[in-house]
C-alpha cells in the first residue's frame, strides 16, 4: 500500500495539480491498478488540494472509474437494443459459462470482471464488447471461446501485481 | 443513384482530400476571419450532433466575445444508442475534423483546442495522437499557433451535453449547467468556447474547400449539405452511409429496410419512433424530423414494448440525477410500463405516464430529460396494444 503515494505523486507531476487534471489522473490509476482504492483517492485529494469527498464524488459519477476492485481484464458487453436483437444474451451466457461468474462479478483469481454496458458505438456490428479498451464485434459464442482462451493464455505469463 | 427513389448518396465526408499537409487550413488562415464566418453562415450548416444550431452563428458569437482566452472543443462523446458515424470519421479522416477545428480556432481567436473522446473509443488514442503530432508539426511550419489536446470521457452518456462535457473537462462530475450563459459566452474555465460535433467540423472544413455555392447544392432549403447516417438493426446494409438531407423516410426504408420494416427509430433513444404508416409523410431533415444520424430499423418480429423498455433502462441509468424531473421521471416511466405489462396497473395508467413524460420535457434541466418523452410518447401512442398485452 505504501507505493501508492509516490505513484500518485508521479501522476500529479505528469498531469499537473489543477482541478482539470483530476480525471486524467483517476483514469490512469484505473488503467494500471484496475480500481480506485480509498487510499489512492485520499492521496489524489492531498496532491490536488481537494477534499477526499470531492474526489470520490467525481469518481463515482463515471461508470468507467470503478471504486470497487475489478479484474485485470474488464469485459463490457454492449446491451443496447440492437445488441439484444443480434444475440447479446447468448454472448453473455457463454461468458458466464466459461468464466463461471455472473454479470457484475469477478473471477476468484482476479483475472476477469464481467459487466454489461450501454452502447459502445458498434451497433452496425453487434453483438459487441470491450475487453479493457479493445473492441470485439460480430461476436458469436464460438468466437467468445477463442477470445477468452487468448486472454487466459496471455495472463499466465504475466505476473502483474494487483492492489486491492 | 436512381433519382426515382429520392434518396441521394453522396461521398464528400470520406471522399478525397484528407490532406496530412493541412492545405485547406493553410489557405483558410490567409483569408479574412469575417469572410469565413459569413461563408459558414451562408452555407446554412447546422450542428450535426442532433440539436442543429446554426454553426456560423455559434462561431460569430464566440468571435465577437472580448478577451483572448477562448477555446474550441470537439465533441467526440458519441454516446447516443445506434450512433457510430463519428467513430468512422475519427478512424478514417481525422485530418478533416482537426482541420475544421483549427479553422474555427483561427476564426474565433483561440490558441487552445480539445477533443473530448468517449472512454469507449480509448482504442483510437494512439492513432489520433499520432495525427495530432503531425498536425502540430504542420501548424508550426505555417506559423499558426494552436495546440490540440485529447481528453477522455469515462462512460457517461450525459457528457455529450455540451455543458456537462465542459464540467467533465474541468475535472468535475458531468452535470449539465443552467443555460444561459451559453458556452460561447462562458464555457471552459468560464471563457468563450465553441463546442461542435465531430461531423460539424468536417463539414466546416468542407465548406472552406468547395465553397458555399457547391455546398448548398446538397440537401434542401432547411437542411443544407449531406449527413452521415448510422444505420443498424433489421437491415441488410448496416453501417455508415452518407446521404443528402431532406429525403422521405419511405425512400430510406426502400433502400435500407428488409421488406418487413415495422418502425424506424430516428435519432437514437432520444429521438422519435416512426411507425410504418407514417414513413411516407416523414421527411428526414430540419424541416421534418431532425437527427444526429442514428437510424435503427425494426421489423415485425420485434416487440416495441421491449424496445421502449431498453431505452428507459438506458435513460434511468444515464440520468445524472441532478434534477428531479429526469431522475425520478425516468425511474417511474420504467416502473410504470412494467406494472402495466404485469397488469398491476390498468391500461389507462399509460395516460398518466404520458403526462409525466410531458412534464419531464418542460421541467428537465438538459436535453437528456427533455428528450425522454420523444421515444416514450411516439412508441406508446403508436403501439398501445403492445404496451398492454
Amino acid at each position: 500500500m505504501n507505493q501508492i503515494q509516490p505513484y500518485v505523486r508521479s501522476l500529479a507531476d505528469k498531469y499537473g495539480r489543477e482541478r482539470e487534471c483530476l480525471l486524467p489522473i483517476l483514469q490512469e490509476i484505473v488503467a494500471t491498478e484496475h480500481v480506485l482504492s480509498q487510499d489512492a483517492m485520499v492521496e489524489v485529494a492531498k496532491e490536488l488540494n481537494l477534499s477526499a469527498a470531492e474526489v470520490y464524488g467525481t469518481a463515482s459519477f463515471y461508470s468507467f472509474l470503478n471504486t470497487k476492485p475489478h479484474g485485470k481484464y474488464v469485459i463490457r458487453v454492449c446491451k443496447s437494443i440492437v445488441a439484444e436483437m443480434k444475440g447479446k444474451k447468448e454472448i453473455v451466457d457463454k461468458l458466464c459459462d466459461i468464466l463461471k461468474i455472473r454479470v457484475g462479478e469477478t473471477t476468484p483469481d482476479g483475472r476477469f470482471t464481467l459487466l454489461e454496458t450501454n452502447d459502445i458505438g458498434w451497433s452496425d456490428q453487434e453483438p459487441s464488447m470491450l475487453i479493457n479498451e479493445k473492441p470485439y464485434t460480430y461476436l458469436t459464442p464460438e468466437k467468445i471461446v477463442q477470445i477468452i482462451a487468448g486472454y487466459q493464455a496471455n495472463g499466465k505469463s504475466n505476473n502483474h501485481q494487483q492492489i486491492n | 443513384m436512381a433519382p426515382s427513389n429520392g434518396l441521394k448518396r453522396v461521398d464528400v465526408i470520406f471522399g478525397a482530400y484528407a490532406s496530412t499537409k493541412y492545405l485547406i487550413l493553410q489557405k483558410s488562415i490567409r483569408r479574412e476571419k469575417q469572410e469565413i464566418i459569413q461563408d459558414i453562415i451562408d452555407s446554412g450548416l447546422r450542428g450535426r450532433g442532433g440539436a442543429g444550431f446554426p454553426t456560423g452563428l455559434k462561431w460569430k458569437f464566440a468571435a465577437a466575445q472580448p478577451g483572448n482566452e477562448k477555446y474550441v472543443i470537439c465533441n467526440a462523446d458519441e454516446g447516443e444508442p445506434g450512433t457510430f458515424k463519428d467513430r468512422e470519421i475519427l478512424m478514417k479522416v481525422p485530418q478533416k475534423m482537426i482541420s475544421g477545428m483549427a479553422i474555427c480556432a483561427y476564426v474565433i481567436g483561440a490558441t487552445k483546442a480539445y477533443i473530448y473522446l468517449r472512454g469507449e473509443y480509448q482504442f483510437m488514442v494512439p492513432d489520433l495522437q499520432m495525427e495530432l503530432d503531425n498536425f502540430h508539426e504542420q501548424a508550426r511550419e505555417m506559423n499558426f499557433d494552436l495546440t490540440i489536446e485529447l481528453r477522455m470521457g469515462s462512460g457517461a452518456y450525459v457528457c455529450g451535453e455540451e455543458t456537462a462535457l465542459i464540467e467533465s473537462m474541468e475535472g468535475k462530475r458531468g452535470e449539465p449547467r443552467n443555460k444561459p450563459p451559453f458556452p460561447v459566452v462562458e464555457g471552459f474555465h468560464g471563457k468563450p468556447t465553441v463546442v461542435n460535433n465531430v461531423e460539424t467540423f468536417v463539414n466546416a472544413n468542407m465548406i472552406c474547400r468547395i465553397g458555399v455555392e457547391e455546398f448548398i447544392k446538397l440537401g434542401t432549403q432547411d437542411s443544407r449539405g449531406s449527413k452521415l447516417f448510422s444505420i443498424s438493426g433489421d437491415t441488410p446494409k448496416a453501417g455508415v452511409h452518407e446521404l443528402e438531407l431532406g429525403m422521405k423516410l419511405s425512400d430510406f426504408v426502400a433502400e435500407f429496410g428488409d421488406d418487413d420494416t415495422k418502425a424506424v427509430q430516428v435519432g437514437g433513444a432520444a429521438g422519435f419512433c416512426v411507425p410504418r404508416k407514417k414513413f411516407d409523410s416523414t421527411i428526414i431533415g430540419f424541416e421534418g424530423m431532425p437527427t444526429g444520424g442514428s437510424m435503427m430499423l425494426f421489423n415485425s418480429s420485434r416487440s416495441m414494448y421491449h424496445v421502449l423498455h431498453n431505452y428507459l433502462e438506458f435513460f434511468e441509468e444515464e440520468s445524472c440525477g441532478q434534477c428531479t424531473p429526469c431522475r425520478v421521471g425516468c425511474q417511474q416511466l420504467l416502473l410504470g410500463i412494467e406494472a402495466i405489462k404485469r397488469q398491476e396497473r390498468p391500461a389507462s395508467y399509460l395516460n398518466q405516464l404520458l403526462k409525466l413524460s410531458e412534464t419531464m420535457k418542460i421541467a428537465s434541466k438538459c436535453g437528456l430529460g427533455q428528450s425522454v418523452a420523444n421515444s416514450f410518447s411516439s412508441i406508446v401512442e403508436n403501439y398501445v396494444e403492445e404496451m398492454i398485452y
